[in-house]
């Protein structure tokens, strides 16, 4: 190991701590959830250098050089960097915006939320096929020509042929001395998982609500897909009825209908009835609403497609009601009340922003 | 790796060069490396030997980013130790090799000849290494988080030093009537430190001392480096087919930037217009322009060079221009072209390594062992916000209330932190 390595080790865990430490601020702000395509994210981090007696920098200013009448602007407020003006002779400012795999925020989440690791049901049913470059052939395309081994090769057929001159070490290899790689195919076993989201979209969901539950299922997406190898993700929204839409109008519509959550349960139901077996799939589903429903009947109806139907069928059924000046908040002390010692039902109010963390805890701390 | 083949014939052929121009250098190990050796080796400074320190991690971060996403390539580094240690970058061209060894060889002759430099230890390579044997036994002994930990807290006053006097370096503390400006020194013998924290400190300072003639000079030396690589590859070295390649890697290195001057530019350009403002003197007299600039390398340090030698009409053809932070806008801006301001911001930007002045004044505050510190203001404020994180991190070394006195916008004000808290309150 280069000696570089170990003083990188400790600056990179410093940066982890530093992560961790902030991670409440970044889940709640949910800054880092436009972001959810990429397989590493951003993380802005406060500087990790060490303080000095510095100037104030508005005050500073320096000498550059260029064209330019006086009153030209060189650069905006934020872009100068810290020691630029000073003959660069002091470094320039480290502000650090850090680059975080998905993997590696999901397992400070698990380790900070004390996350207990979910066991996969169904043992892996689904089989799935890899290439793995493990081989080596005599024939095969040029493109996956092993240099190495055929030089090696015509190395050996030089040398045993007495024509290699080691003060013009040139290999010129033939045809027989190629190699070329070549690959397996494996089989792994693989455990899916499929979330579904469920919204109530009624006019009673502001803006606010909404940012919640988006910040909230990024995170619920992020830890989930540490755990399984595949992921997919179905959006249900519903008012008095119920539809399937992509992500993005899963946030973005809003109706001002009244409220039939048993709508949305059926169906949720009935896509995990045609498309994900409860042998071959980790099913979990999430409904966010603020907890105004129709009538009492209506609630009925919801409890007992939870109860005879999919509870059976789920690995988990989450619900979280945030708060809204308009709901009544009344559906999910009737869930509570109902579901009192059911395992795989989980309950959590959030109120505001703050309480999406605990709340994450309570939805993903059964570890199901 | 050493040079061997065709780069050291190379090598042989370029001091043959430098030598003929009366370059009177230390001798050269140059040294092949790749990128990753590269920014490893800059990371610490120079010396692979250093003691461990997560920083050093964090600056090989980002180097090796830099030079991942194309913003910056190190061609060569130079250690300032007799014999001169070069690394050169394995990936160079032959064109490049030659105009870095050219550089280098400039480099060697400033350290050897420059008087700043005459109090630095030329034997800093095994120095450097024993230093960091020293950290690590201590680090063994007393945990490696608690020695780190330690070291982060005495970087924060690293650059206290008294660089207008290298001879204090081993010097011990008098008493002075504006206060003593050499902080690493007065917690060295005042602050309630162990042993091992005394020479990790010992150390530091040892570093710091080593360093700064080098901050000190960074104009003159990349322009000595410069003007002499220049010289000697279109005056002597340089093939035809080379001149491209040659130009192209001289331009990238001189260019020019509008939020900050290029010390390699600026140095370069200054010991030319020297040159010939003392040929035209006396045209009669052969090489007067030449005798001066090696003169000026001798005794000069950034700050003198600049304020003796910088002219209006230099500032003029080199467009040099004040820029300031304009609260309306919010952007920075050109402020002035006038050749007073130019070279009144340049040399307060030099001045002090470009570090606010700090005293310490009393170490027996309000009668209570507390330590009151001055910043001497000279038209530009603190940065308060890191003024107080210094605070707290010198309150770890003394262990007793820290005051700092200053003037914000005009107010004098005293900031002070007791341990746990950080108070601001006006004088």
């Amino acid at each position: 190991m280069r000696k570089i390595e170990s003083d990188y080790g400790r600056f990179k865990s410093i940066i982890k701590g530093k992560i961790k430490q902030n991670l409440r601020k970044y889940i709640t702000k949910g800054s880092l959830t436009a972001q959810t395509e990429k397989s590493k994210i951003s993380v802005p981090l406060p500087r990790i250098s060490i303080p000095k007696f510095t100037y104030n920098n508005k005050q500073m200013g320096g000498v550059g050089t260029g064209p330019g009448e006086t009153g030209t602007e060189i650069a905006q407020g934020d872009a100068m960097k810290v020691g630029k003006g000073k003959a660069g002779n002091t470094p320039a400012d480290h502000s650090l915006e850090v680059d975080v795999s998905i993997e590696e925020l999901a397992k400070m989440l698990g380790e900070e939320l004390e996350l207990p690791k979910i066991k996969p049901k169904g043992s892996g049913f689904v089989l799935s096929r890899h290439n793995k470059y493990s081989s080596v052939h005599m024939q095969g395309p040029e493109s996956l020509k092993h240099f190495k081994r055929t030089f090696n090769e015509a190395l050996k057929r030089e040398i045993a042929a007495g024509t290699y001159d080691p003060d013009n070490p040139i290999i010129l290899p033939v045809k027989r001395d190629k190699r070329y790689k070549s690959w397996k195919i494996t089989e792994k076993p693989e455990h899916n998982a499929v979330i579904i989201y469920q919204m109530d979209v009624s006019g009673s969901m502001g803006d606010e609500q909404k940012e919640i539950v988006r910040t909230e299922a990024f995170w619920i997406d992020t830890w989930l897909r540490s755990q399984y190898n595949s992921i997919e993700r179905r959006y249900i929204i519903h008012d008095a009825a119920a539809k399937e839409v992509d992500e993005e109008a899963f946030y973005k519509t809003r109706e001002s209908g009244g409220t039939l959550i048993s709508s949305a349960y059926k169906l949720c139901h009935q896509i995990i009835d045609n498309e994900y077996s409860s042998q071959n799939w980790n099913v979990y589903v999430f409904h966010f609403s603020d907890g105004d429903n129709w009538s009492g009947e209506d609630t009925k109806h919801c409890l007992d497609i939870l109860r005879y139907r999919m509870l059976c069928k789920v690995n988990l059924f989450c619900y979280g009601q945030v708060e809204s000046r308009y709901g009544s908040g009344q559906f999910i002390k009737d869930l509570e009340d109902y579901f009192r010692d059911t395992d795989n039902l989980v309950t959590s109010r959030i109120e505001s922003k703050e309480a999406i963390y605990t709340s994450i805890k309570e939805f993903l701390g059964k570890g199901k | 790796m050493k040079l061997s083949g065709e780069l050291s014939t190379l090598r042989d052929e370029v001091r043959l060069y430098a030598k003929g121009y009366n370059l009177d250098f230390y001798e050269v190990i140059f040294e092949l490396i790749d990128f990753n050796e590269m920014n490893e080796v800059a990371a610490y400074g120079g010396f692979p030997t250093r003691y461990p320190h997560w920083r050093f991690g964090m600056d090989y971060d980002y180097l090796a980013k830099g030079q991942r996403y194309g913003l910056q390539k190190i061609y060569e580094l130079v250690i300032n130790n007799d014999p001169c240690y070069a690394y050169l970058l394995k990936a160079n061209s032959y064109t490049d090799q030659k105009l870095v060894m050219a550089h280098v060889y400039g480099h060697s002759d400033f350290f050897k000849n420059n008087q700043w430099f005459t109090h630095t230890d030329r034997r800093m390579i095994d120095r450097m290494a024993n230093h960091a044997s020293r950290i690590r036994r201590y680090a063994d002994q007393y945990g490696f988080d608690v020695v780190e930990n330690f070291i982060d807290h005495i970087l924060s006053i690293e650059d206290h030093i008294d660089v207008t006097s290298p001879s204090r370096r081993v010097a011990s503390l008098k008493f002075r009537e504006h206060g003593e400006k050499d902080l690493l020194l007065y917690f060295l013998e005042k602050a309630p430190l162990e042993p091992w924290q005394q020479d990790i400190l010992w150390i530091i300072r040892e570093e710091c001392f080593y360093f700064a003639p080098q901050r000190q000079t960074k104009i003159m030396n990349e322009g000595w480096a410069s003007y002499w690589h220049s010289k000697i590859l279109t005056e002597k070295a340089l093939e035809n087919s080379e001149v491209i390649d040659y130009a192209d890697n001289h331009s990238s290195a001189v260019v020019q930037h509008p939020q900050s001057i290029n010390p390699y530019k600026i140095g370069i350009e200054l010991y030319k217009d020297i040159e010939e403002r003392w040929n035209k003197k006396e045209p009669s007299q052969v090489n007067l322009g030449m005798h001066k600039i090696f003169e000026v390398r001798k005794t000069h340090n950034d700050i003198t060079f600049l304020d003796t030698f910088l002219t209006e009409e230099f500032c003029e053809r080199n467009q040099l221009f004040v820029y300031n932070y304009n609260p309306r806008t919010g952007n920075y801006e050109i402020t002035s072209r006038k050749f007073e301001d130019v070279k009144e911001k340049l040399l307060f930007s030099l001045t002090n390594l470009g570090v606010p002045f700090i005293y310490v004044q009393d170490d027996n505050y309000d009668g209570r062992n507390e330590l009151f510190l001055k910043h001497d203001h000279q038209g530009i404020d603190l940065d308060v916000r890191q003024a107080f994180a210094v605070l707290e991190n010198i309150h770890f070394l003394w262990q007793k209330p820290i005051h700092l006195s200053t003037l914000v916008n005009g107010q004098r004000k005293l900031l002070s932190f007791d341990g746990s808290e950080q108070k601001e309150r006006n004088v």
